[in-house]
């Protein structure tokens, strides 16, 4: 029960936060509604008894991400951004899409929740000892690969940044 | 336990550390500038009351009833809500911080921190504190970068982007520097990282552990965190007025103040869990018969000892050392604290590992 208030509650406070990131005029705003989105999920992420994922999420997203977006936001002093009437394309295609995409949505879950079974605060809690123990033995070669595969991404900005330098 | 009975003390807690911890930031200051002042050879505040002592209030009264002024251009939503983040971030930190190990009150286990968890029968500690208070710091930037920002002012605006370059540039140090300590207890909670290092002095992190790299990265990258000297380039008063709190006046002003104060606690606290042996004694293990009373007070007396040393190192540092060039500021802590503090965790892990 509890646990159906709150995910409602964070849920909606992410929902809320996605709608006003779009809606916002000014950047600075819309990054603020980022973090609030960032900050829900984590605590939705915790809500599922991911304690280490939550953190990380507000660590790294919430903390250090969003810094970086807001820090480029400043020093460019980015203004409000205007206002158009829309895509005429975007709005006959997007609007049918939208509702088809929420129909499927909602149609797979209905039809699956009979199968559906209750969750109570704790039920999946995972400490972060079994998350280590896990990512350093069973999947050791993604969590490696990764981390290269984000070595090559540093690697490839100071590249791309040292070029324009000269 | 029952559900009443733990918001009870959940709230007698709350006002405890309110009260206890602002108190103590008013005193720290009048601290701060009376030991400055001695070591410029000068007495500091000693006219309001006996040597000075009533300074803070009389700060305070000031505060409260000087004129709150709102420049005309500012933006005004974010201007309003910078201060209370940065405040309010501040005191959720502390409120993780173990204070000592947990009382018996009335027959009920009271643990010594704020925060607690409320299991149903009685109260637990958080276990992942360290991780917590780790992303309330990274949060803690948006404070600084905000209320620079939303002032409107060159000089604001020039702080707070000096604030959060250097803010996210320390985070990694100081995020690295805590995993040796992390690896020899074995745990995120704080109540057991200091539980690991009871015994004797020998067995504190920075002795027994060979922590001290890890420590010295730590209180440097700490010290950067919380923008005060030889860190403080985003409100560095030479170049920038008063950097991004330029336009701040009254209690808006007395929030960032009051924050900055609070995280000076909050690291000395952190300093002293994780490296220090938090509330345990350093004559632990020498059997030295002492009164029942004593046993009580003993892990009180020695955290906040140790707090009070740290807190006194800040005023000392300040009073020693010039302020960083910003290129200094940044290849310290990218080429040498870095690849250090990822160093110390190479050789921790090691020995670990080949240790019998």
């Amino acid at each position: 029960m509890l646990h159906t208030i709150l995910f409602l509650i964070f849920g909606g406070i992410c929902v809320a936060g996605a709608l006003n990131f779009l809606l916002q005029r000014h950047p600075v705003n819309s990054a603020l509604s980022l973090i609030v989105v960032m900050g829900s999920l984590a605590l939705l992420f915790l809500l599922l008894g991911a304690e280490f994922v939550a953190a990380v999420q507000v660590i790294v997203y919430a903390g250090a991400v969003m810094v970086l977006f807001v820090f480029v936001i400043m020093l460019l002093n980015a203004g409000e951004e205007e206002r158009t009437r829309g895509n005429k394309v975007a709005l006959s295609l997007g609007v049918p899409g939208l509702v088809v995409f929420f129909g499927l949505m909602c149609w797979t879950l209905s039809a699956a929740h009979s199968q559906l079974g209750r969750l109570q605060i704790g039920d999946y809690y995972v400490p972060t000892t079994d998350l280590g123990i896990a990512l350093f033995r069973e999947f050791l070669l993604p969590f490696e690969v990764t981390s290269v595969l984000i070595l090559i991404a540093i690697m490839g900005a100071v590249v791309l940044a040292r070029r324009e330098q000269q | 336990m029952n559900l009443t009975q733990y918001i009870v003390f959940a709230v007698i807690k709350i006002a405890l550390l309110l009260f206890i911890l602002l108190t103590a930031v008013a005193y720290i200051v009048l601290m701060e500038r009376k030991v400055i002042a001695r070591m410029q050879n000068r007495w500091g505040p000693n006219r309001v009351g006996p040597f000075g002592l009533l300074q803070p209030l009389a700060d305070g009264i000031k505060f409260i009833l000087k004129e709150d002024i709102v420049p005309d251009n500012v933006y005004k939503p974010l201007y309003i809500a910078a201060p209370m983040i940065a405040l309010v971030l501040s005191l959720l930190s502390i409120s993780l911080i173990p204070f000592g190990g947990a009382w018996n009150v009335g027959g009920y286990h009271v643990p010594l921190e704020t925060t607690a968890f409320w299991t149903g029968t009685g109260i637990q500690d958080i276990n992942i504190g360290l991780l917590i208070i780790l992303g309330i710091t990274s949060i803690g930037v948006y404070g600084v970068a905000l209320s620079g920002w939303s002032s409107n002012s060159k000089y604001s605006l020039l702080g707070s982007l000096r604030a959060s370059a250097q803010l996210i540039s320390y985070e990694l140090a100081l995020g690295l520097s805590l995993v040796g300590v992390l690896l020899l207890a074995g745990s995120l909670s704080l109540r057991q990282i200091v539980d690991a290092q009871a015994g004797s002095i020998l067995r504190w992190n920075f002795f027994g552990g060979f922590q001290f790299i890890a420590f010295f990265i730590y209180i440097m990258a700490a010290y950067a965190e919380t923008n005060r000297i030889p860190f403080d380039l985003p409100e560095a008063e030479t170049e920038l007025v008063a950097g991004y709190h330029t336009e701040y006046s009254a209690m808006k002003f007395a929030m960032f103040f009051m924050a900055e104060y609070c995280n000076m606690v909050t690291v000395g606290c952190l300093a002293t869990l994780l490296f220090f042996g938090g509330w345990h004694s350093p004559l632990e293990g020498l059997n030295i018969p002492v009164p029942g009373i004593w046993l009580v007070i003993s892990p009180l007396f020695w955290f906040f000892i140790k707090v009070f040393f740290f807190i006194f190192l800040y005023i000392w540092i300040r009073g020693t050392l010039p302020r960083f060039r910003y290129d200094q500021l940044m290849a310290f802590g990218w080429k040498f604290l870095l690849p250090l503090a990822i160093a110390n965790i190479v050789v921790t892990s090691l020995v670990l590992a080949l240790r019998p």
